[in-house]
């Protein structure tokens, strides 16, 4: 391993980037088929049936998976260090130096995600074509599902990080979209909102350290005092040469600043993966991703299991020259991963919602992950994210197999003995289960304690700045803490769903004669549904193949090999070294710990025989309820924030109310009475007055005409009085 | 010995009756010999100015134009007289009133 480092730090190079012209094909396929099916989707589906819809949402998603095989080949002809394929599409913004692409990028990092993107996104499209048979808004799912996947790919292919939070945002609509589905259930579609709400905190987390990243590059790109910072650039290819590569004094540069008595680039660091903890639901910000539930379970398979949750995990391996520069951001992410794993776990073993179990599973793994990436050993944080979408696919697509054949009943309670009627389901839950509880032959074993053996040997850790040798052991045990916990609750899932007898409403009156001959008993699912089943859990062994232990074959393992150019940054991480023997040691441990989590879920769940929960749940019921409310974080948050915030909005409302409006009202009133003031002038005054002038003409007018009385003689008076007025004034007036 | 004033005095009478004539007779007939007075009042004046004054004959021959116009408009006067008879069937002046308002 330390021969291997110094082999990676000696031969750390630019990286020649080859162009190929297709790559922009991979995200924009799917989005093409979003476009599709959401323009004229409702149109197809009403003349011609679900068919057309499903072929193009399946089609791009196809011809997608296909191209980014054709991108592996081509990546494999290449020379390791050289395997980093590009696609510059159009530059999309230029300010000053900095010039930002829409452009896309693949490496083996990128490749690996794209293809578990695409792959598994491929094979749960096809799931959702049974499980979503009976949806009167089918076009309207695909188009999101089409969406996601574009957003995702995105978020995984782009060239450069300004286009990452792009695509990082495209992911986060889509999850909201797709978990509001159901929208017309309210509380679907306020799980929908918080998803989006929790996400964004997260965003700006996100936002706030590329901000920061930025700004402390400035400072090498800007002031010439580093010789070797080439310039301003987003691309994280460019900022990885410029970073990772020793002898450019970007990195020096990087490490020297401080900022609050911090380093700050630990601190950009942790901003950074506040932004991960929000979409990959690690602590306190996880609330959202039990909810997001509500979801159709194929959505919960593919993006809040498989894809879009680790989007977080993805975005600390690919900034790895980042993280590695800076103990304290290591030891950031490393610690809230282990604290989640371990508190999502425990949280698994009361829930009695067979999704919830698996939601609250998922949030424990990716803590795993974080734990992995945390510690340093991205390549393990990696393996772990690509077993993991395996098996978890697999377990939710189980979960949602069961849940149709229950007639959409999600409660564990209410189910048992299905593996009698639903063999295939039944088959392939236990082997994901297998999987994830980390027994060997299935792949969660090798990524797991891989994860842990490093997190074990990692001395290097720094919490805000202070060295915690101690925080890797700690981390490493209770890592193994959570993962007896996985054991034990994933089967209990398993013993309460499959073995004993049915608990559910068979037979009986279920809810009307929609489903038709849905009463009866649970019956297996449509092949469409089944073979995307065998074929996840198929991968969920096969991934073994990806990560076999240095100790057992003598060489470094496959994926970590394929990696290794991507993840530069894992060589300069300072392992301590320990014999091998201690390794498999510790990897019997990780064994043990899983067989006791089985073996006590066993106990107390096989077949539904024994009594023994009731009795502990009566026992410790507070503590029970207290951790089936999950941990009453959402209370916390409930009373803390989203109180407040109502309290705020209500306060800020009723300031609205009577303020804003009385002022606006007042103003109003005024500009009321100016204008009544302003009529009443020219009614009565400017009226008045023209009137005025016309009643006096006329009155004068009525008045004067009676001296017109036709005698003669009147006048002969008229003049003879206006000769001797005429006089008389000759005589008055001087 | 009478003076230029006894001349005025006699015009200005005669002038003074020929208005009142005017002005309150209600006779048409009336009215118009009350012009003649005042025609002839001012007549009067005329020629005593011009013996007096130094005007010497065109006093005289201003007063018979003045007899000449005072025909005239007896003429014309009596002609309209004639016109109101026939139409109201009177000629008391304050009858003639369809001018009036």
């Amino acid at each position: 391993m330390e021969h291997e480092a110094v082999h990676g730090l000696e031969a750390l190079a630019p990286i020649v980037a080859t162009p190929v012209a297709y790559l922009r094909w991979i995200p924009l396929l799917p989005l093409l088929g979003a476009l599709w099916n959401a323009a004229i989707g409702k149109r197809l589906q009403a003349r011609l049936g679900r068919a057309p819809i499903h072929l193009v949402a399946i089609g791009v998603m196809t011809a997608a998976f296909a191209i980014a095989l054709v991108a592996f080949a081509a990546m494999l002809r290449l020379e390791p260090e050289a395997r980093f394929l590009e696609d510059s599409v159009w530059t999309a913004a230029v300010a000053g130096p900095l010039r930002i692409d829409l452009g896309f990028a693949l490496d083996p990092l990128g490749i690996t995600m794209v293809l578990v993107v695409t792959g598994i996104g491929t094979l749960i499209h096809v799931f959702s074509t049974g499980y979503m048979h009976e949806e009167p808004a089918y076009w309207r799912y695909f188009a999101y599902l089409n969406l996601f996947a574009a957003a995702m790919l995105t978020l995984v292919m782009a060239d450069n990080l300004a286009l990452v939070f792009f695509g990082w945002e495209g992911v986060g609509l889509a999850s909201y979209l797709l978990i509001g589905f159901w929208w017309r259930d309210r509380d679907k579609a306020s799980a929908g909102m918080k998803a989006f709400v929790v996400n964004r905190i997260g965003d700006f987390g996100f936002l706030a350290g590329l901000l920061l990243l930025f700004w402390l590059l400035a400072g090498a790109w800007g002031t010439g005092t580093v010789p070797g910072a080439a310039g301003p650039t987003l691309n994280w290819r460019e900022l990885r040469d410029q970073i990772a590569i020793p002898g450019t004094g970007v990195a020096e540069h990087l490490q020297a600043v401080r900022l609050l008595g911090l380093p700050a680039l630990g601190l950009a660091g942790m901003l950074l993966f506040v932004g991960a903890m929000g979409k990959s639901a690690q602590l306190p910000l996880h609330v959202w991703l039990p909810d997001a539930m509500a979801g159709p379970t194929p959505v919960s398979a593919l993006i809040h299991a498989a894809t879009m949750v680790t989007a977080g995990v993805y975005l600390v391996a690919r900034l790895d020259f980042v993280y590695a520069l800076s103990p304290t951001a290591m030891g950031w992410v490393a610690l809230v991963g282990g604290l989640t794993a371990c508190f999502a776990a425990t949280i698994g073993f009361v829930q009695t919602d067979i999704k919830k179990v698996l939601a609250y599973s998922t949030v424990s793994q990716l803590g795993f992950m974080f734990v992995g990436v945390g510690v340093g050993a991205f390549w393990a944080g990696a393996y772990h994210l690509v077993t993991h979408a395996f098996f978890k696919a697999a377990l939710f697509l189980g979960s949602g197999s069961v849940i149709m054949a229950c007639h959409h009943e999600q409660d564990m309670r209410r189910m048992g003995g299905l593996g009698k009627s639903m063999p295939l389901t039944r088959w392939t839950y236990l082997v994901a289960t297998w999987a994830i509880a980390g027994f060997p032959v299935a792949s969660g074993f090798y990524s797991k304690d891989e994860i842990l053996w490093k997190a074990f040997t990692a001395r290097h850790l720094e919490l805000l700045g202070v060295p915690v040798p101690w925080l890797g052991p700690a981390l490493w045990a209770a890592g193994l803490v959570a993962a007896t916990g996985t054991s034990f609750y994933m089967f209990r899932s398993y013993y309460m769903t499959f073995t004993g007898s049915y608990r559910g409403a068979s037979g009986g009156h279920g809810h009307g004669d929609a489903h038709g001959q849905g009463h009866h008993a649970p019956e297996e699912s449509p092949l469409s549904m089944t073979a995307v089943l065998v074929a996840l859990a198929a991968g969920a062994v096969l991934a073994s193949f990806l990560g076999l232990p240095a100790v057992w074959t003598g060489h470094e393992p496959l994926l970590e090999r394929w990696l290794a150019p991507s993840l530069t940054a894992g060589h300069a991480v300072p392992f301590t070294e320990f014999p091998h023997a201690l390794e498999i040691a510790f990897q019997g441990l990780g064994v043990l710990a899983a067989t006791v989590g089985w073996l006590g879920a066993r106990a107390l769940y096989a077949e539904g025989r024994s009594h023994a929960p009731e009795a502990l749940k009566a026992r410790f019921a507070g503590v029970w309820a207290f951790v089936n409310q999950a941990w009453r974080v959402d209370a916390l948050y409930d009373r803390v924030v989203v109180r407040p915030a109502v309290a705020l909005a209500r306060f800020l409302s009723r300031f609205d109310g009577a303020v804003i409006d009385g002022a606006v009202n007042a103003a109003g009133a005024i500009g009321r009475f100016l204008g009544w003031l302003d009529a009443a002038i020219d009614t009565h005054l400017v009226d008045g007055l023209v009137d005025g002038v016309a009643t006096v003409t006329r009155r004068a007018g009525a008045q004067l005409r009676r001296l017109q009385t036709g005698r003669i003689q009147t006048y002969l008076y008229g003049a003879l009085g206006g000769a001797l007025l005429v006089v008389l004034l000759d005589f008055l007036v001087p | 010995m009478i003076s230029l004033v006894h001349f005025l005095v006699v015009g200005g009478l005669l002038f003074t009756l020929g208005l009142v004539t005017v002005a309150t007779r209600r006779n048409a007939v009336g009215v118009l010999m009350g012009v003649e007075l005042i025609l002839n009042g001012a007549n009067v004046n005329f020629v005593a100015f011009g013996r007096y004054g130094a005007a010497a004959t065109t006093g005289q021959v201003f007063a018979l134009f003045v007899i000449l116009l005072a025909a005239a408009e007896a003429a014309v006067g009596l002609a309209i007289v004639l016109a109101i008879f026939q139409t109201a069937r009177t000629i008391d002046v304050r009858q003639a009133d369809l001018l009036r308002e």
